[in-house]
């Protein structure tokens, strides 16, 4: 394997050489960049720009010299609203029910999810033992793909599942939760925090773990009460990290789509359907296939998502200043 | 053989030049070491002509030949580094093979040129060991080794010692210095350190911001400074030096005190604005009044087979004494100092030229700017 | 006994405890029942039978009815005992179930069948591991083809990955050239523009390269990720450039300073990549899901989304295959947790 990579390499030294001798110097580098900007040029650059290009045009047509321009039609469309916060009053009701739906999924998921990883990091970081094997208990879900979180969870949740035993055993009534359009929005927020605040938790872990030991002892011969150093050195050392997580929560959080998709698949009706669901059933489940209609949705995202990333930008920038 | 020649060699990042116009022969055999202060372009200039870093203007011509164009490795030199840059996933054998590999020498030849310099450099034990469980000075071998093996036409040697504890730096200079007996090539040599260049090179050449201040054999650096850098920064200590301004053949110094110098030493013309030259050595307590100085001293070392004397002179300046032995002086103490003026040095204040009349035929200064 | 409550209860310094530490104690039993709480039963309910999985409520360790061969019966019967009537107390095999009343024979009887009540008896079973949930995977479903694709993606994706992006780090790194700043500019604008917001061109371009509903589809565009190229910038910066200097003027040529001096020496931040990459690669599930139409293609997630449809009573084939798809992640997180943790908290996520 290795004399074959070793082969393989020296192969292909015999073209480099040969360019070398022509792009003197440091600009062979071109030579090395070449295949990276060849995939981004393929698959994000000219995604990016067809992206614009669909939105602007109409036709379920995917060829874009056989679609029509149709200007902004495909966003007026999705804006048609009576009353933005009645999605029964849109044209579009089915978006902006997504729309709703991400709305409420986000703050909740990111609220339990910053409160809860924030909880899990300040406990870690005391003097506790075995403090990696619990870091990596809560980290753990983590890993798990989309995919196996919703079965793990739609089987605990399932009929005769341990949930409803639960219940029982605690003599209340059997629920169907899948089929209650609260209680699977409620889990589709829970599973989400439980698959993702591993991550979080370790970020914040990190965050206060930077904060010098000193303090607290300068603190401690200060005779500060514990939760008075909480508030008063803990939390403001601690607010720039919590900013950057707050916002990479909800950058993540508005694209949320696999394990809710898996989990729900979007029911009961459209009480999970999430923003990211919309574009793919429109471009690409239905029939026929909206892609104007999910070019557009997918500017709006990318927009909404290009303000938090420029708030992330100014978070990290603060956090790397402090 | 071969001849290194610098032709009004140049070297510019953006605007800013760094090497501005150098010109040098180095013969072949010669031990030659660049010396200069932090960012005197030193280091720039041994790179250019390894190859390392492109040249902006002028020639490098090895045996006659202008290598500006050639790449690095084709130029048949071979480097040691500061770090030593020796490969850390490779092992010392490989290391010292690498090199050699990708000349494609064939395997036998490759063994044995890398044990021959194994065993000249005292590594040939640790051949199988990476350079992290090397010591320092192991380390400064392989370096060295790596270069060796590839049987280089001209050394080059980047700040070699800089890494290493003083004590190890003695006994590598001495190492390199009977290397280069052995090996008879070419060296060039940079290094900060002038008692590195005084104790290693056969010519040293002086640089001080992108330009040769003097170019010369150690010695003749020594006693016949081109101008007030190099007397400064060869010697240690370093030269003490005082201002006056000539009256006939006296220097008279700011405060009114006059020095009495040797007719005929020195090209000087009435009312010059000089500065006088003496190196440690050449001054000394006395009661000569005609060449001597009045100073307080603010104090003395002591290191039993050597006395340091730290003065200031009435004018002001800071004068340093050496004295062999022991001395019975102590803080505080007024001093005459007598001047050995027949070894003093005068430099026009302007543009730091020496005014020594007879010049040592093999030391060139710079132009006067 | 007593030294494990110690150690367990033991914080450093001070001697006994404080209300917070037990509040710390009780957070962290909660997250270790949480976190491994589900997995763990997912696991153990994937070795149950239909049967077992239909119980409520249900129990966690996997049960089975004990069996008894017969003479004169086809199928093995099973065992149950009697608990009121005149054979209580006594062990027989159910022949058949009427209703409320079962018909069973005494084993030393087999001929002689006896009606009894259903209330009248309790089944005798044993602790006992059904694997044929799993079986089932490779002689029902194309489990393997699954498996391979997903498998294939992975290693193949994180490979062009890994070299793409090492070269990238590479040039950006060590090189100074005209562009540099612009070519970081493109690295990071394109790490802003994540692919969910790009999902319909994106799959047109693939579509139009002829990729589509096949794995390479799935696996190039994906390689077309920055994080990779940050990561690894980040510790090839820290390699001394006067150690490529010095294999310059060792003759190497500048490709060869890449794969035999950069490449080796950045082997601690490829080796956090690659275990990124392939967990990326290994959970991915919207961009499969596009590409991907014909079964034969799917990956092991796919699979798992689709059957969850298909299969909505089958829940033993699908934990079982739940369970295999998550083991490699589980396997890779045991052995590697501490390089994975480092790496996530390095590159921020994806």
């Amino acid at each position: 394997m290795f004399r074959l990579l070793s082969a393989l390499m020296e192969l292909i030294d015999v073209p480099m050489q040969f360019v070398q001798k022509y792009l003197r110097g440091h600009r062979i580098a071109w030579m090395f960049l070449l295949p990276n900007l060849i995939l981004f040029g393929l698959f994000a650059f000219l995604p990016i720009l067809l992206n614009i290009a669909y939105a602007f045009t109409g036709t379920d047509n995917i060829m874009l010299w056989e679609r029509t321009f149709v200007g902004a039609d495909n966003f007026t469309t999705l804006s048609r609203c009576e009353n933005y916060f009645d999605a029964n009053s849109c044209e579009k009701d089915f978006f902006w029910r997504s729309v709703h739906n991400t709305a409420i999924f986000i703050v909740l998921q990111v609220g339990l999810m910053v409160g809860f990883s924030l909880l899990t990091a300040l406990i870690l970081n005391q003097k506790i033992r075995a403090r990696g094997f619990f870091r990596s208990v809560f980290f753990f879900p983590v890993l798990l793909s989309p995919v196996v979180v919703a079965l793990i969870w739609k089987w605990i949740l399932q009929r005769n599942g341990l949930a409803n035993a639960g219940l029982e055993a605690l003599g209340m009534d059997r629920i169907v939760w899948m089929l209650d359009r609260h209680w699977a929005f409620f889990w589709s927020v829970f599973l989400s925090v439980w698959a993702h605040m591993g991550f979080y938790t370790l970020i914040l872990l990190a965050g206060l773990q930077a904060i010098p030991r000193d303090v607290y002892e300068a603190a401690l011969m200060d005779a500060a009460k514990p939760f008075r150093t909480f508030y008063r050195i803990t939390m403001p050392l601690l607010m720039p990290t919590m900013l950057v997580v707050m916002v990479l929560a909800l950058i993540k959080g508005v694209q949320t789509f696999d394990e809710v998709y898996a989990f729900t698949g979007g029911g009961p009706g459209s009480a999970t359907t999430l923003i990211i669901q919309y574009i793919y059933e429109t471009g690409f489940a239905g029939a026929p296939r909206l892609f104007g209609l999910a070019s557009a949705a997918s500017i709006i995202l990318a927009l909404v998502l290009a303000a938090l990333t420029f708030l992330q930008l100014k978070a990290t920038r603060k956090n790397a200043d402090g | 053989m071969a001849n290194l020649s610098l032709k009004n060699v140049k070297k510019a990042f953006g605007n800013i030049e760094v090497i501005k116009g150098v010109d040098l022969d180095i013969e072949h055999g010669e031990f030659c070491v660049f010396v200069g202060p932090s960012g005197c372009g030193k280091s720039t200039l041994l790179r250019m002509i390894s190859g390392l870093e492109s040249i902006s203007g002028g020639d490098v011509e090895i045996d006659g030949d202008r290598v500006n164009d050639i790449p690095a490795a084709e130029r048949g030199l071979a480097m040691v580094f500061q770090s030593y840059a020796l490969y850390p996933h490779m092992s010392v054998r490989q290391n010292l093979s690498f090199g050699l590999e990708n000349l494609k020498t064939p395997k036998d030849e490759i063994e044995k040129k890398i044990n021959a310099a194994a065993k000249m450099l005292q590594i040939d034990e640790l051949m199988d060991r990476r350079p992290r469980d090397l010591s320092g000075g192991q380390r400064q071998r392989v370096a060295i080794g790596r270069a060796v093996v590839r049987e280089p036409r001209i050394f080059l040697f980047d700040e070699p010692l800089s890494n290493l504890d003083a004590e190890l730096r003695v006994d590598m200079r001495g190492e390199i210095a009977l290397l280069h007996r052995q090996l008879g090539n070419t060296m060039i040599y940079v290094t900060h350190d002038q008692v590195e260049a005084m104790t290693m090179a056969d010519k040293i050449a002086v640089l001080r911001s992108g330009e040769v201040e003097q170019f010369g054999k150690p010695l003749d650096l020594f006693n016949d400074p081109a101008n007030i850098f190099v007397a400064g920064f060869i010697g240690s200590p370093k030269m003490n030096f005082i201002q006056g301004e000539m009256q006939g053949e006296l220097l008279r110094l700011t405060n009114g005190e006059s020095i009495e110098l040797p007719k005929g030493r020195f090209n000087v013309s009435d009312g010059e604005k000089v500065t006088l030259g003496i190196r440690p050595n050449d001054i000394k307590p006395g009661d000569d009044v005609a060449h001597g100085l009045n100073a307080t001293v603010r104090s003395v070392e002591q290191l039993g087979g050597d006395s340091y004397i730290y003065a200031k002179s009435a004018n002001g300046e800071s004068i340093t004494i050496h004295r062999p032995g022991q001395v019975s002086i102590s803080a505080g103490e007024e001093l005459l100092l007598e001047v050995e003026v027949d070894k003093s040095h005068l430099f026009d204040r302007e543009t730091g030229v020496t005014l020594l009349r007879e010049r040592t035929a093999d030391a060139k200064g710079a132009p006067a700017a | 006994m007593a030294s494990v409550v110690k150690f367990l209860t033991g914080t450093r310094g001070k001697g006994r405890l404080h209300w917070t530490d037990w509040f710390t104690y009780a957070y962290l039993l909660g997250g270790i029942l949480l976190m491994f709480g589900p997995v763990l039963w997912l696991v153990a309910s994937s070795f149950k039978t239909d049967a077992e999985l239909d119980k409520f409520p249900p129990r966690f360790l996997p049960h089975a009815a004990l069996t008894v061969e017969l003479e004169g019966h086809d199928k093995p019967l099973p065992l149950f005992k009697v608990t009121k009537g005149d054979l209580a107390g006594e062990q027989v095999a159910q022949v058949r179930r009427i209703g409320l009343t079962s018909q069973v024979v005494r084993l030393s009887e087999p001929d002689k069948k006896i009606k009894i009540s259903v209330k009248d008896r309790e089944p005798m079973e044993k602790i006992s591991i059904a694997t044929k949930n799993y079986t089932d995977l490779f002689r029902k479903f194309d489990f393997l083809q699954f498996f391979w694709n997903s498998t294939f993606i992975t290693v193949a994706a994180t490979i062009i990955m890994l070299i793409v992006n090492s070269m990238a780090a590479f040039a950006l790194s060590k090189y100074q050239f005209k562009g540099r700043a612009t070519v970081m500019a493109i690295v990071i604008g394109v790490l802003m523009v994540p692919q969910t917001v790009v999902l319909v061109p994106l799959f047109i371009v693939t579509k139009e390269l002829g990729m589509l509903d096949t794995l390479w589809g799935v696996i190039i565009p994906g390689a077309a990720t920055p994080t990779g190229i940050f990561l690894l910038r980040q510790y090839m910066l820290t390699i001394p450039d006067e150690i490529l200097d010095a294999a310059r003027m060792d003759k190497a040529s500048e490709w060869k300073i890449y794969w035999r001096i950069i490449l080796p020496l950045s082997a601690p931040a490829i080796a956090v990549l690659a275990i990124l990459a392939i967990m990326w690669r290994w959970n991915d599930f919207l961009w499969p899901l596009i590409v991907l139409s014909r079964t034969e293609n799917f990956t092991l997630q796919l699979a798992l989304n689709s059957f969850q449809g298909e299969m909505a009573t089958q829940w033993s084939n699908l934990l079982a295959m739940t369970v295999l798809t998550l083991l490699p992640v589980a396997l890779v997180f045991a052995f590697l947790q501490k390089y994975i943790a480092t790496g996530i908290a390095s590159t921020g996520g994806k």
